[in-house]
């Protein structure tokens, strides 16, 4: 039934109290706090170019980058022929193929990691496989650098790419291509001229999604990697746990948290709504 | 050029590897878990309930085990509640910017955890909080709550207003329209959602190691303490339990779909 604007406004009311007070301001708080100490802009203008171009920073920005977008296209190039299957499965195959994609999606990250750690391990079942059938005569150095970081992200964030490319896929509809194929287009063309224009907003929004969580990525790569694949997140987390450099760690949580803002104002343009929290 | 079979049978098989693929990594280690062995060996050669013995045996694991349910449960309530009047809200009030409000109350899910957890650890430390079970409940809460949010708005969706109007004119308060006629056919809803923002918090890694401080360590917190030190088999039965608990969650989740859109949903649109 109809509500009227101040009951409505009421019952958003407690949601909001519990977001402000633990979401917007203690971030705005530790940011504003952080950089308090400088007495004028150009003193923090000076030590933020002092920071975030400093060696590690600097290089833990180019990895960041870098393992977001090796990720995100491998989860695109996995991802896309397994939504495509699904978004056209029915009855029990359909279901198979959610409940690989679910289940391992709502297991807990940590889970996912250890998982790919015990498999990738020296004397993980990969090695033995390998070293085993004669492939390799030494096991391969799987884990702790940067091949088991995109090995494990890859992992843990194919769901949301699937999931993402599925809700464009399956809306889709299906007498679209049976048209252009009683028109006389071949299976290739009805794929490239129908339903990929059809779907391309969705992997727009799936590449924006997976980005955006493998930039802010703290776990997997702080278990699978090696010391030269320092993400910027875990260097957030190393500034106030180790050595409590919180002005440093602010400077890094401004630049992590413009990116992803800004790329999530593009994917709210792309996304079937509330995909994201899905 | 391809045959049209045997491209589909191409996809299927491919779609097939990829599938056991996803599976395959929790399916391993939950096998591996009942090993015998020293080691972490897969297939295992023996099997045993050793390393569950040693995990359930161990005082500090089982306090992990109750601080995660604690936590998990209250975040549970919480976010449900907050969650069911702001979803409520979104769906019946004429809401100015309401998409605006809509992306704001999902912002929790895409801003990178880190910086929620060390802004909220920059707070409790000040207010003197950190290691503080309700408390790392309500911070779970926020992240909780999109969650919430998506499931029970499409959950309500099936109320029909014209049921609650027609409670209305047979004299129903309010009140009365939301216990007698919302609520028991958005119920169903409302449980899914409340299992998967328990899920959230019993799964949440970030928040909590800053959070916990030494008192409050959650399941997920202590396997990442003991994994930073070394890759141990006790590990393995530990995960087992948590994949365990989420694919209950989704047993029980599957079954409450069915009851969905049962007496008294709205016409499909």
């Amino acid at each position: 039934m109809p509500m009227t604007l101040r009951a409505g406004l009421l019952l958003l009311l407690p949601a909001f109290l519990l977001l402000a007070a633990l979401f917007l301001l203690p971030i705005g708080w530790f940011l504003l706090d952080s950089f308090r100490e400088f007495a004028t802009w150009a003193e923090l203008w000076e030590e933020a170019e002092a920071v975030l171009l400093s060696g590690a920073v600097g290089r833990s920005l180019v990895n960041t980058g870098w393992i977001g977008a090796v990720v995100t296209g491998l989860t695109l190039v996995i991802g896309y022929p397994m939504s495509y299957a699904m978004s056209r499965a029915r009855g029990w195959a359909f279901t198979l193929i959610l409940l690989c994609i679910v289940l391992p999606y709502f297991t807990s990250t940590i889970v996912r990691t250890y998982a790919w750690m015990v498999l990738l391990g020296r004397n993980g079942l990969v090695n033995q496989i390998l070293v085993g059938t004669g492939i390799v005569a030494e096991p391969l150095p799987l884990l702790y650098n940067r091949l088991g970081v995109v090995i494990g992200m890859t992992y843990v964030l194919l769901p949301y790419m699937v999931l993402t490319l599925y809700a464009a896929m399956k809306a889709v509809d299906a007498r679209l291509m049976q048209a252009a194929e009683g028109m006389g287009a071949t299976p290739v063309q009805v794929f490239r001229r129908v339903f990929m224009p059809l779907t391309l907003h969705g992997v727009v929004a799936g590449v924006l999604i997976t980005f955006i969580l493998a930039i802010g990525f703290f776990v997997t790569p702080a278990l699978m990697g090696g010391p030269s694949d320092v993400m910027v997140a875990m260097l957030i987390e190393r500034e106030v746990e180790i050595t409590q450099n919180w002005p440093a760690a602010a400077m890094m949580t401004v630049v992590l948290l413009v990116v992803t803002l800004t790329l999530y104002a593009v994917y709210s343009r792309f996304a079937e709504p509330g995909e994201a929290a899905r | 050029m391809m045959g049209p079979v045997l491209r589909a049978t191409l996809l299927k098989a491919m779609v097939a590897i990829l599938c056991a693929g996803m599976l395959a990594p929790i399916v391993i280690v939950a096998i591996a878990s009942f090993s015998g062995d020293g080691y972490l060996k897969f297939p295992p050669e023996s099997l045993s309930f050793r390393w569950y013995e040693r995990f359930l045996g161990d005082p500090r694991w089982r306090q992990a085990i109750a601080n995660s349910l604690m936590i998990a449960a209250m975040a549970s309530v919480l976010s449900t509640t907050l969650g069911f009047l702001a979803a409520y809200a979104m769906l019946r009030a004429r809401l100015p910017m309401k998409r605006v409000i809509a992306a704001l109350l999902l912002t929790p899910v895409i801003v990178p955890h880190v910086i929620t957890a060390v802004a909220v650890y920059f707070l409790s430390s000040r207010l003197g909080l950190v290691g503080s079970r309700p408390w790392i409940a309500v911070a779970h809460s926020v992240v909780a709550l999109p969650v919430v949010l998506v499931i029970l708005q499409s959950a309500l969706r099936t109320v029909d207003p014209a049921l609650e109007r027609a409670a209305m004119v047979f004299g129903c308060t309010r009140w009365g329209v939301f216990r007698r006629v919302v609520l028991p056919i958005a119920l169903p809803g409302v449980v899914s959602a409340a299992l998967f923002a328990f899920l959230t918090s019993f799964d949440e890694l970030v928040i909590s190691i800053f959070l916990a401080g030494f008192r409050s360590e959650t399941l997920p917190v202590r396997i990442w303490n003991s994994l930073l030190l070394e890759v141990e088999p006790t590990i393995a039965a530990v995960s087992t339990l948590l994949i365990a608990v989420t694919a209950l969650a989704l047993g029980i989740d599957a079954l409450l779909r069915r009851l969905r859109g049962g007496v008294g949903a709205a016409p499909a649109r």
